[in-house]
């Protein structure tokens, strides 16, 4: 599957991408409404692979604080975007470690490219696991200690709010946001976790007696040194719609809108 | 399977197109058929059928694709409703929602797979419908499920139950649709014979539904998805229409083995292929593969099919083409395509890296000839395999007595002070928690009301348009109900599934059926069978909703006896205002207490669960159902629902009035104080009023006013608020119910 992806990357991009315009993704009349910043302020790019699940998802939720396109997983260009978005999901299915074959794809070459950069990217569940795999982020993703794949809304609490991801946040601020995966349990080595609590690089902590899936340090949530990627279990574009249950997921588009926007304008 | 593959490797009788491998003596009894069918095959082709012939025919005259014994009952079920679009037959019902959107939606068993190996058997039924509902060119939004084991404390029910439910997430996680209901029974009589039932639902534009008629003369068959393998070979006539045997373990082989990664990709292009118009029919392959696809296309269209099984792509290079046209599989879909469209086909294909093969083409007439490169292995008329199976009545005979035995006794006594708890930690009422958080039940962002907050889950849908805010689901079926008695247990299971759905203010659109049921050419299961038919048909008729398609398992025994009969249905409601809906947890300290009752619904203990506990016998027969009273019951509450009044409405079912008060509590947070209706308690009656059960009751709470507009059918019987439930003289801490209720997770450790 694997050289077929970079065949494809390699031929002429004959098909448009459709997915999120098409007639099942849910319009809500409110989308407008919600939204913070003009759609000319910054556009974000949200990655589709093969086994992307939660990639509407997470377009419509982007689409609340800006525009926002779906990325071809065999596209190694990524269209002047601001902002990359990677979902969550199972990105080539993920039979082998999650994100292994994922970060081999053109896109995620881009990807690299535009976040060592600066650009900035917020890896969402498998977009975690694969911003690890692909070094973007310290630490791996290990299966949860309890095995099973885990549904559930779960608080997390903002421990750095001066970031791209969670200005529009205080430190301190619980956020209801769900979580669903497998393979969630945050681990690195006690040398790395220093280093991260050092320079202030864990973002997001699961509540006291929260912690869903065994992470070390109740860790939801970590940033690479430049603070320009982010990476989390919990899935904010879960959190955006009130009759959904929670809007609190929408707090870290709206800071990651605000403060590229600020960037994009200076 | 061994029957299928050993018996048609043999040498045996010619007479057909040569190439293929002609069977043994008397192959026809292994592969399920009855001398006289056989003699059918013989008149219908007027030579022998060869070897892959006979598969072919054993398949499509099999139980599960002729529903030879149940096609005649099935016609007695109203199949027309003002919201219908699309009835049984296709690949998936249709109901109209409004504002041009269609849901489309079945339920499909996968029993014996399941009881054979519960992972692969669960993940391939949850793929397998998916299949059918984006073969109708509906993108799937939700699945539920619907699952029967013997008692929890057997260990082989706990592994079905486990691997079941891993099965079903794998499937459902992994292909990003939610799985958002379900309910799980646990009984004795499911313990060798477990049941998978999967329902999904779609959701398409109306003018794009697609039907699976093959048309177009010279147009191309194209075979996508998966290579073709062994695996599932005679699954159709040896799993899914024979019973259960000792010897399980040796047809394992049969069982499919599920690839969510490729379903997804598979699903992802035929969806984009019908969104560029691309396709003239679509198809999956389910039982029997591609002879039971092809056939049906071509026989809906009224036309041929030529398929050559040297173009299918293999797994294994030396499958014989009898194995290449019955392999069950999984992860493929038949399409017909214009050929100037080819090329298009094959674009939207590669970029979803999902093979496709042109394998054969639409041909004028009427046969179904299935060739080897340029030899003839197969040469069947289409109408023979999908119309001329013979159908069969059945001799129903109602027994003298309850053929089930009383269940094991788990409970000393029903002194409500350890009746409730015990109920509540029951394997058929605990909370379905540790369950379904295996499921992701919010992929899609659709899901308004998740498990357990509501008695039917509720989808949004959009508030753009003119049609409905948003659609509720529900699937229900209790077996031993059933079992007391067939006519009005169904009954039973049709009006609390639309009751459900009255709790979160959706009117029923339409309802799709699963009947599992034991061997139909036993007069005492061809009885429950019947009256169970009946039965549903009369409420369905009542309630003025069509079933728009389902699926039929028989033959579900073992040696330790026959299932409990356990109809399951799965209703699909439209919500005009998502955000009126209520919960079923009582949700504030102050708001009024009240029971709903339909007329006439009093309450008994015979068939209760509290019953099941004390391992009292099963009754024959249960108190008739005033199907209309009820309706109006069931009306009258969702009228209330659709006002946004009421802080909560729950459905009163196993367990009774006092297990319902109990999930209203712990699904608030809340605790409530309750007089007993009635007022004084009776020691002889007090234990029938608590945990009696009949259809057409709720438990609703919310300001008074709002209680006063039910009028008569509502009686104020108490008050929420503090931390315990308080229910006449008796008391339970809500930590203690909480407790109780959590039990299943002890399943799950």
């Amino acid at each position: 599957m694997l050289p077929a992806s970079h065949d494809l990357a390699a031929r002429p991009k004959q098909i448009k991408e459709t997915g999120p315009t098409a007639w099942w993704a849910k319009p809500r009349a409110d989308d407008a409404r919600l939204r913070r910043f003009a759609a000319s302020e910054m556009r974000f790019g949200v990655v589709r692979f093969p086994g992307s699940c939660d990639e509407v998802d997470a377009l419509l939720a982007c689409r609340r604080f800006g525009d926002a396109e779906l990325l071809w997983h065999g596209d190694a260009d990524l269209r002047g975007v601001d902002a990359v978005v990677i979902p969550g999901g199972f990105s080539y299915g993920d039979y082998l470690r999650v994100g292994a074959i994922a970060r081999f794809s053109p896109v995620m070459g881009a990807i690299g490219d535009f976040a060592r950069s600066g650009g900035h990217v917020l890896g969402i569940c498998n977009g975690f696991q694969v911003l690890c795999e692909a070094g973007l982020l310290p630490g791996a993703l290990l299966p949860n200690t309890g095995l099973r794949f885990l549904c559930r809304q779960v608080e997390v609490e903002v421990v750095e709010a001066g970031t791209p991801f969670t200005n529009a946040c205080a430190a301190g601020d619980r956020l209801s946001i769900p979580v669903k995966h497998t393979t969630g349990r945050y681990y690195a080595p006690t040398q790395v976790l220093q280093g991260l609590e050092a320079h202030a690089r864990i973002i997001l902590r699961y509540a006291p007696g929260a912690n869903p899936n065994g992470s070390v340090a109740d860790i939801a949530a970590v940033s690479n040194g430049g603070g320009n990627v982010m990476g989390l279990m919990p899935h904010p574009e879960h959190a955006v719609d009130p009759i959904c249950g929670s809007t609190d997921g929408g707090r870290l588009f709206e800071s990651l809108a605000r403060h590229v926007a600020e960037r994009v304008a200076a | 399977m061994t029957g299928a593959r050993s018996a048609s490797g043999q040498p045996g009788a010619a007479g057909g197109p040569g190439g293929a491998s002609p069977p043994t003596h008397l192959p026809h009894r292994a592969l399920g058929l009855t001398d006289a069918e056989y003699e059918l095959i013989q008149a219908k082709l007027s030579r022998d059928p060869n070897g892959l012939e006979l598969a072919v025919f054993s398949l499509m005259w099999s139980e599960h694709c002729a529903y030879k014994h149940s096609k005649k009952l099935l016609g007695r079920l109203p199949t027309e409703g003002p919201h219908l679009l699309m009835g049984p037959g296709e690949n998936a019902g249709a109901v109209s929602v409004g504002d041009g959107l269609a849901i489309a939606f079945k339920v499909e068993s996968h029993n014996h797979p399941s009881a054979v190996e519960p992972f692969q058997g669960a993940a391939t039924g949850v793929g397998g419908i998916l299949r059918d509902v984006f073969a109708v060119g509906a993108r799937p939004i939700a699945i539920l499920d619907s699952l029967r084991f013997g008692e929890l404390e057997s260990p082989r029910s706990r592994y079905l139950l486990d691997g079941a439910v891993s099965g079903i997430g794998h499937y459902g996680n992994s292909v990003g649709v939610a799985t958002v209901g379900g309910e799980v029974y646990f009984e004795g009589p499911y313990e060798q014979n477990c049941l998978v039932n999967a329902m999904c639902l779609g959701i398409a534009p109306t003018e794009r539904l697609i039907r699976s008629a093959a048309a177009g003369v010279g147009n191309h068959l194209v075979l996508i998805g998966a290579r073709t393998g062994r695996d599932g070979i005679g699954g159709a006539s040896v799993l899914a229409s024979a019973e259960l045997g000792t010897d399980d373990a040796s047809k394992r082989p049969t069982v499919q083995i599920g690839d969510p990664f490729e379903g997804k990709r598979v699903m992802e292009c035929c969806l984009e292929l019908l969104d560029r118009e691309l396709l003239a029919s679509l198809q999956d392959l389910g039982a029997a593969g591609l002879s039971s696809s092809a056939s049906e296309m071509a026989s809906k269209g009224e036309v041929g099919l030529e398929i050559d099984v040297a173009r299918v792509p293999l797994r294994e290079e030396d499958m014989e083409p009898f194995e290449i046209m019955v392999s069950e599989s999984q992860e493929r879909m038949l399409c017909v395509v214009e050929p100037a469209l080819l090329h298009r086909l094959a674009e939207v294909c590669d970029r979803w890296e999902v093979r496709h093969s042109v394998i054969g083409s639409v041909t004028d007439g009427d046969r179904l000839v299935i060739r080897r490169g340029d030899d003839t292995v197969g040469d069947m008329p289409v109408g023979a395999l999908v119309d001329d199976c013979p159908l069969y009545e059945l001799a129903p005979e109602r027994p003298d007595g309850v053929i089930y035995p009383a269940p094991q006794r788990t409970l000393d006594s029903a002194e409500p002070a350890h009746a409730l708890p015990a109920l509540l930690a029951s394997g058929n009422i605990a909370s379905r928690r540790a369950l379904f958080e295996q499921y992701d039940c919010i992929v899609g962002s659709r899901t308004v009301r998740r498990p357990e907050r509501a008695d039917a889950a509720v989808l949004v849908l959009s508030d753009d348009g003119g049609g409905a805010d948003a659609i509720a689901v529900s699937i229900d079926g209790s077996g031993r109900r059933v079992a007391c008695d067939p006519y009005t247990g169904t009954v039973e299971a049709v009006l609390e599934c639309a009751a459900n759905l009255a709790c979160v203010g959706a009117e029923p659109l339409g309802l799709t059926n699963c009947l599992n049921f034991a061997n139909p050419e036993r007069p005492e299961i061809a009885w429950q069978l019947e009256r169970s038919v009946a039965g549903m048909a009369d409420a369905l008729t009542v309630l003025g909703v069509p079933v728009v398609g389902g699926n039929v398992s028989l033959y579900n025994q073992s040696g330790d006896g026959p299932i409990y009969p356990t109809p399951v249905v799965g209703m699909v409601g439209a919500v005009p205002d998502v955000g009126a809906v209520p919960g079923l947890g009582f949700a504030a300290g102050g708001d009024t207490i009240a029971l709903v009752s339909a007329a006439g619904a009093v309450p008994r203990l015979p068939g209760s669960e509290l019953a099941k506990l004390l391992g009292d016998d099963l009754p024959d027969g249960l108190p008739a159902i005033d199907i209309e009273a009820v309706r109006g019951c069931i009306e009258a509450v969702r009228a209330a629902a659709r006002t946004g009044s009421l802080a909560s409405i729950h459905d009163i079912a196993e367990g009774g009035l006092a297990t319902a008060l109990a999930e209203c509590c712990l699904g608030g947070g809340i605790g409530a104080r309750v007089e007993l209706p009635g007022g004084h308690a009776v020691a002889a009656g007090e234990a029938e009023t608590l945990f009696g059960e009949c259809g057409g009751r709720f438990v609703v709470s919310g300001p008074a006013a709002a209680i006063d507009a039910l009028g008569e059918r509502a009686q104020t019987i108490g008050t929420v608020g503090g931390g315990a439930l308080v229910l006449g003289s008796h008391r339970w801490e809500l930590d203690e119910l909480r407790e109780a209720h959590a039990a299943l997770a002890l399943a799950f450790p």
